[in-house]
């Protein structure tokens, strides 16, 4: 320690591992896990937010049969192939934050900005199917207090549907940042960031879809 | 594919919003800065004064119940001041105290300059605060908390309308323990990025200080266990306020569920606040010991397995609730099971403690104080793990008197042995040991005259929770005693600011390394200037900073290095003597550059992160959003989220590092 001049010629162990990562801003130009520090705090909140979904999926399937509930059930009002449109969307969301990082990465910024708004675009789409879902629902009769049923399903799926949305704030901004020249190949953990946190949203919506509206009785 | 660079060096930046604060010293960098060390402090002094309130609750509950039909307090009060109290030393005190040893020493004890993310460290802090804030002003908003600390639905759930807590408590309750989860967790994941990423070369994971360790652990737990209260919350929120059916028995709903939720979260939470204490003890034995801790590795996983176990437990906080003989015979095992990790660990703390030469320091006899007292609380509690015993004790004082054994006598001891151990490295001075001395003797005598008769007074019947009694039940006069003790308590305490006041003026000059640490915290000056490490210290053994003052012979005694420096031959410029010498060389370090760092820094003098308004601009926006919601008031949203879209788009516009 102290006065000992030392540089690491190659990683060994409990030594760092160099990563690519240029942002004079950080003092980390190297972790120890290879991850950068944003990326691996990124991980972090998504593992966090899975208990978060984890305890109104658990609520969910705890109360969605529960007998004695008066009102509409999921049988009658569920308009499966409608959402399987609306989920598809969403998840084709997935393709194009793929390409949109792809780009960003290789510097051709015009492709990243079609890619990166019709990743929002599609996320839009799949928020204006929630709204047109939950009128639906709401005009057959089923509301946050009507049943449990209705608790328990505007509950997770608006949770889910907040995520999306910021999810969307998320990608617009990147696309406005890269608009004013202020994104660069450089920056492009900062897409890869917002990546993760979406394709999160996205399996988390498969968990919901095959959880709330595929399983049967 | 490489060929193209950034488009705009980010040096050419574009105005910010707001020009950004310069000044690392003086009354107005505390709002702005982003120092680890600064944050750790503003965590510190937050805490104790919250503990203050706690602390007069607590006494104001004693008061009460001082002599049987007490009448200092109405049932109404009584039951906002056992519930704020709870609510306070979990979420205000607790958390906040071993975050702020976590921010400070974390850096320090791997050899980092700070932790991962500086300003998110700040937005945590200002969120705890005003999350702190944001509850309190609920006495004078429409009624404070009175559904208790774990506000058990339907109490919590009823709408006001249905009459079951009067006043806009429960809904502040549940706001705040959201928005602190949010604090809670930023401060965990920052913990866990910065200990898996930033250590110094060579600080291998099974080098690192044990509090370190103990703090990853709780760190992981709060990241997990956060997410389950906070939907939790959401659900009793929407309840109470809109109307849903979550915990409404009578329409199916299922008030236990709550309770499930509430334990899967406030269990590991148990641990949460214990384990940085235990993290304590570890680093303050082995100094005082001058023995290197006892069984290192199995002290870690230990932790770890309690971090694991911690998850399979919650469920002997509802035996009561008729879970069903499979469940609770299996949450009675698990419990059992979860003592001997913890048992391990206290023979290990024995295990240093014994053979060593023992200087009975303030902090050496908080720690010993620490390991006795949770010793008592682990009995009481492995006791619970008995399905019939604990069904009996249930609601009765015996339980209040168990978590305050593991609580105030685990964590708090060895909090205020963390505050003797590190006060001198924080602010370059002693307290004061014989004012200390006296802070520990009437702290252990008060405790246990608080607390241990309470065990007596649960087993005959007493029940928690209730804010009189007749007299005539044998009750009258372990409860007066229970009151003596209390304000013992609290004379220690202000004992203990008293020592704070002293020493800043006369405490001895604490020099780098008062106690002969062991760890790296100690190589530094007292304080520690901002970039913490003029070099980045290289780690080549556990305790390394021992093995730089200290090797053995051919018998095994201990052989003081002379110099004081590595085995490189070269004399270390930070010894115990001069700290003049050492600020000689540090200076020249931060100005031009005469030692170069070895990492995390290019050979162009130091790079520290640039203070920031934007923590404080966004965490702003949390007691708006939770004004609105509390009230259900939409004004509210526009000033929250003007704070939230601002301060979040200029904060990721503006760079960490004004170079």
């Amino acid at each position: 320690m102290a006065t000992v001049e030392q540089t690491p010629t190659g990683p060994g162990p409990g030594e760092l591992v160099p990563t690519h990562h240029d942002d004079p801003a950080s003092a980390a130009h190297a972790t120890h896990t290879g991850v950068a520090n944003a990326k691996l705090a990124m991980w972090l909140f998504l593992s966090s937010d899975c208990l978060f979904f984890g305890a109104f999926i658990a609520t969910y399937l705890l109360y969605r049969d529960r007998p004695g509930q008066t009102g509409p059930t999921p049988q009658d009002i569920y308009n499966i192939p409608f959402t399987s449109v609306t989920s598809f969307i969403l998840l084709m969301s997935s393709l194009t934050m793929v390409l949109a990082l792809a780009a960003v990465q290789r510097g051709d910024y015009r492709r990243f900005r079609i890619w990166i708004l019709s990743t929002a675009l599609f996320g839009a789409t799949f928020i204006g199917g929630q709204i047109f879902e939950f009128t639906e629902f709401t005009r057959k009769g089923l509301n946050v207090d009507t049943n449990l049923f209705g608790s328990s399903f505007f509950i997770l799926t608006g949770i889910h549907g907040t995520h999306v949305l910021i999810g969307i704030v998320w990608l617009v901004s990147l696309w406005g940042l890269s608009m004013q020249s202020r994104l660069s190949q450089g920056d492009s953990e900062r897409v890869e960031i917002a990546g993760l946190y979406w394709h999160f949203v996205d399996v988390v919506w498969i968990v919901i879809f095959t959880v709330i509206y595929l399983l049967p009785k | 594919m490489t060929t193209v660079t950034r488009s705009l060096p980010k040096t050419v930046a574009r105005p910010l919003p707001l020009r950004r604060p310069q000044s690392t010293t003086g009354f107005w960098s505390w709002f702005t800065t982003i120092d680890h060390k600064k944050i750790g402090i503003l965590y510190g002094a937050t805490a104790l004064v919250f503990f203050v309130f706690g602390g007069v609750e607590a006494l104001l509950i004693r008061l009460q119940l001082a002599g049987p039909n007490g009448t200092v307090l109405t049932a109404a009060q009584y039951n906002t001041m056992f519930t704020m109290h709870g609510t306070t030393m979990v979420f205000l005190v607790g958390m906040p105290l071993a975050v702020a040893f976590g921010n400070y020493f974390i850096p320090l004890q791997i050899g980092a300059r700070d932790v991962a993310f500086p300003r998110l460290n700040m937005f945590g802090y200002w969120v705890v605060l005003f999350g702190g804030l944001f509850m309190y002003s609920s006495f004078f908003l429409g009624g404070a908390p009175n559904g208790g600390w774990f506000g058990y639905t339907p109490l919590t759930s009823t709408p006001i309308s249905g009459g079951a807590l009067p006043g806009m408590g429960p809904n502040f309750w549940c706001v705040g323990i959201a928005m602190l989860g949010i604090g809670s967790t930023t401060s965990a994941i920052n913990f866990i990025v910065t200990i898996l990423n930033m250590r110094a070369p060579g600080m291998t994971l099974m080098r690192m200080p044990v509090f370190t360790w103990m703090m990853t652990v709780v760190a992981f737990l709060t990241v997990f266990a956060m997410p389950i209260v906070t939907a939790a919350m959401i659900m009793v929120f929407f309840d109470r306020n809109f109307g849903t059916l979550f915990f409404v028995a009578s329409k199916g709903g299922d008030p236990l569920l709550y309770q499930h939720l509430f334990w899967l979260f406030g269990h590991p939470e148990v641990y949460i606040l214990i384990l940085p204490g235990m993290g304590i003890v570890s680093e303050v034995l082995p100094v005082f010991s001058r023995k290197p801790l006892f069984g290192y590795s199995v002290v870690i996983f230990s932790g770890i397995a309690i971090g694991f176990m911690g998850w399979g437990v919650w469920a002997h906080h509802m035996f009561a609730t008729g879970l069903g003989p499979v469940a609770i015979s299996a949450f009675g095992l698990s419990t059992m099971l979860i003592a001997i990790p913890t048992g391990v660990k206290i023979f290990n703390w024995l295990g240093t403690v014994y053979g060593g030469a023992v200087k009975l320091t303030t902090a050496m006899l908080f720690s010993l104080g620490f390991i006795a007292m949770f010793t008592l609380g682990g009995l009481s509690g492995v006791l619970h793990s008995i399905v019939p015993a604990d069904t009996q004790q249930t609601d009765t004082y015996f339980v209040v008197a168990h978590f305050h054994y593991v609580l105030f006598g685990g964590l708090f001891l060895g909090i205020f042995s963390g505050f003797y151990y590190w006060w001198p490295k924080v602010f370059g001075r002693l307290l004061n040991e014989t004012i200390g001395k006296w802070n520990f003797w009437l702290m252990l005598i008060g405790f246990n005259l608080t607390f241990f008769p309470m065990h007596i007074l649960g087993l005959t019947g007493m029940p928690r929770r209730t804010y009189r009694y007749p007299s005539g039940m044998g009750w009258d006069t372990m409860n007066l005693i229970e009151t003596i003790g209390a304000f013992i308590i609290a004379l220690s305490v202000l004992i203990f600011f008293v020592n704070i006041i002293y020493s800043t003026k006369r405490g001895k000059v604490a020099g780098n390394d008062p106690w002969d640490g062991r760890s790296l915290e100690w190589s530094i000056p007292s304080p520690p200037p901002a970039y913490n490490f003029a070099e980045i210290p290289v780690v080549e053994a556990r305790d390394d900073w021992w093995h730089h003052k200290y090797t053995e012979d051919a018998e095994g005694r201990l052989v003081k290095l002379p110099s004081g420096g590595a085995d490189d031959g070269e004399p270390a410029e930070v010894t115990t003597t001069g700290a003049t010498t050492t600020n000689v060389a540090v200076a020249s370090a931060g100005g031009v550059a005469t030692i170069e760092p070895v990492a995390h820094d290019d050979g162009h003098g130091i790079h520290m992160p640039s203070p920031s308004f934007y923590p404080l601009i966004v965490a702003l926006g949390l007691p708006c959003l939770g004004y609105a919601a509390v009230f259900t008031e939409k004004l509210w949203l526009i000033p929250g989220l003007l704070f939230l879209l601002f301060g979040i788009f200029a904060w990721g516009l503006e760079p960490g590092t004004e170079s």
